[in-house]
């Protein structure tokens, strides 16, 4: 393999596959996963819980090895090269584990120095870590004591001690309240940042793809259903264009009748009333039929029909509306 | 390898005293070597210079104690999910495997150098032959560096320190007691002649009479050596298994 395409693609997968079990009961847990992540690209990996998301980040860094196919890193085979491989891989495993016994800072020191940092480089090294993660307070508390919070800054600052110019997360928010999410996501953010790096993290948060991932893959039953940018797999919503409007509660024909009566519209959906200091409020959601100008087509039947319209929104497409469709289905 | 391996060692040893494992060890370790060998040996009735009193209980004391260093080694590594961790981490099985076998056996090895004032007491008392004195400590390194690796290859094989532990202590008797009738007699019913030698041959307790009374052979070494090297290799083999749960 050539050093261009290594660089183009610092992670690639190939056709891999993982089957657990034998006979009548295997089960393909991972099949036929293909991507690739370059430089710079922050990659969110979603799908349910069992998709097969956490067995193929086990196989990217080596722990597992696969059924069938490869996963490389900057070039090479992780399971030909399993040394060369990690020593240019960042890891945070599902929960991040770490050595409830040790203190942050003697267990980062540990990890430095199975990566041959020792010394002033390893000081270095950990110190760098410690201040991205912002571990100083906790440095010497054992990490058992630590909040998990916490917990997962130390995993993350070990994941990045060595500058890994790939870094794989598995589930780094999953379990936190929503500052720590915001906090880990800044970090994430920080560390896409800093350049170069093909970053993958799996998630089944979708909101999290759409705060920091720059393209998204979507896995169901251990298969790839799709490989765009959040903005495009939103856009394949059939919320894509829908309106949302609340009105004012009047006499009259009922303005469901009337939006379900419009040929822009496909369908409405009544999301109910509710009481607000100005009277009360009925909301609809309206999807429009393809091609059709529905925003224009509601604007004028409010003014038709005199509606006190509170709000008005377009929507430009629903991540979990697209989620659902490509992950649903009949489930093993 | 060196590198990942010397990180690994240094991490179970000092792993040891962070909590009171160690001390508590050490204490009850030099206690019971107390207690055996001056009560139960007979050391001062003997009336003789050396250390066979002391030497003669260690295989009993082993076959308790070292599954205790020896469980959590890799299951500790199982259960919180570390081993994934240091799976990930540029360092070969191989190497880990080692670095945590070797950090155990130091500890050891340092437990039992604490027994140094029966060495001084019994030179105060008379004129020992410490050559022999020298031997039965090596031989019972050697002995020790056998039940930790069949203790660290049973604590990876599972997640549980108490199953580690418990499961430990009887492969050790087992080993311990393999030359003994009841042992024998097991295998003699049905089991061919070279069978019943064989597994006679595994005994700890005829191989470390001799050792206990100062006579260290080149074979001991082999076997022990052998052991080691059997059960650290299962060890690596046993990691690999049952990571897809």
């Amino acid at each position: 393999m050539s050093d261009g395409e290594s660089i183009e693609s610092l992670i690639r997968l190939e056709s891999l596959s993982k089957h657990f079990g034998s006979g009548s009961t295997r089960i393909a847990a991972v099949e036929n996963v293909t991507f690739s992540v370059g430089p710079g690209e922050v990659l969110g990996f979603l799908g349910p819980n069992g998709a097969g998301k956490s067995t193929t980040m086990k196989m990217l860094t080596g722990y597992l090895p696969p059924t069938s196919g490869r996963a490389l890193v900057c070039g090479r085979d992780v399971q030909e090269d399993p040394l060369w491989a990690k020593e240019r891989l960042g890891y945070l495993p599902e929960g991040a584990p770490a050595y409830p016994d040790m203190t942050p800072e003697s267990f980062l020191k540990f990890c430095a120095r199975v990566r041959g940092l020792t010394g002033k480089v390893g000081a270095d090294a950990v110190g760098r870590a410690v201040a991205l993660t912002h571990l100083e307070g906790v440095l010497r508390q054992p990490i058992e004591t630590l909040s998990k919070g916490f917990k997962r800054r130390v995993g993350l600052a070990q994941a990045v001690l060595h500058q890994p110019p790939v870094l794989v997360m598995d589930e780094p928010t999953d379990g936190l309240d929503p500052n720590q999410k915001h906090e880990v996501r800044r970090l994430i953010r920080d560390m896409a940042r800093a350049g170069g790096r093909a970053i993958v993290l799996s998630t089944h948060i979708l909101e999290e793809v759409e705060a920091v991932c720059t393209r998204v893959v979507v896995i169901a039953r251990g298969r790839v259903v799709a490989d765009c940018t959040p903005a495009s797999l939103a856009a394949r919503s059939r919320y894509r264009g829908a309106v949302t409007l609340s009105v004012a509660t009047q006499a009259g024909p009922s303005p469901l009748e009337v939006l379900a009566g419009l040929v822009e519209a496909a369908q409405v959906e009544d999301l109910g009333t509710s009481r607000t200091p100005s009277g009360e409020l009925a909301t609809y959601t309206v999807l429009p039929r393809a091609g059709k100008d529905l925003l224009g087509a509601v604007e004028r039947a409010a003014r038709a029909g005199g509606w006190k319209v509170d709000q008005m929104r377009l929507e430009p497409g629903r991540l979990d509306d697209v989620f659902r469709d490509l992950t649903g289905g009949p489930s093993r | 390898m060196m590198r990942g391996c010397m990180a690994i060692l240094r991490r179970e040893l000092a792993g040891y005293f962070v909590t009171p494992v160690a001390y508590i060890f050490i204490v009850i370790f030099l206690a019971l070597t107390g207690v055996f060998t001056f009560e139960l040996g007979g050391f001062f009735d003997a009336g003789q210079a050396d250390l066979r009193a002391f030497f003669t209980f260690h295989p009993w004391l082993y076959v308790c104690l070292i599954p205790a260093v020896a469980m959590r080694l890799w299951a500790e590594e199982r259960r919180g999910g570390t081993l994934e961790l240091l799976s990930t981490l540029p360092v070969t099985r191989a190497g880990a495997v080692l670095g945590k076998f070797l950090a155990a056996w130091l500890f050891v090895g340092l437990a039992l150098a604490l027994t140094f004032p029966m060495w001084v007491t019994v030179n105060f008392l008379g004129e020992p032959d410490n050559g022999a004195i020298l031997a039965g400590y090596v031989g019972s390194l050697l002995m020790a560096g056998g039940f930790l690796s069949v203790g660290a290859c049973v604590s990876a094989a599972t997640r549980s320190q108490v199953i580690a532990f418990i499961v430990s202590v009887v492969v050790c008797l087992g080993f311990l007691l393999a030359g003994y009738p009841a042992v024998i007699d097991f295998f003699k019913g049905w089991a061919p002649a070279s069978v019943v030698d064989a597994v006679a041959s595994l005994s700890f307790l005829t191989r470390f009479d001799a050792i206990a009374k100062g006579v260290i052979d080149a074979r001991d070494i082999v076997f022990f050596g052998s052991l080691i090297a059997v059960c650290l290799t299962l060890n690596g083999l046993l990691l690999d298994a049952g990571k897809g749960d």
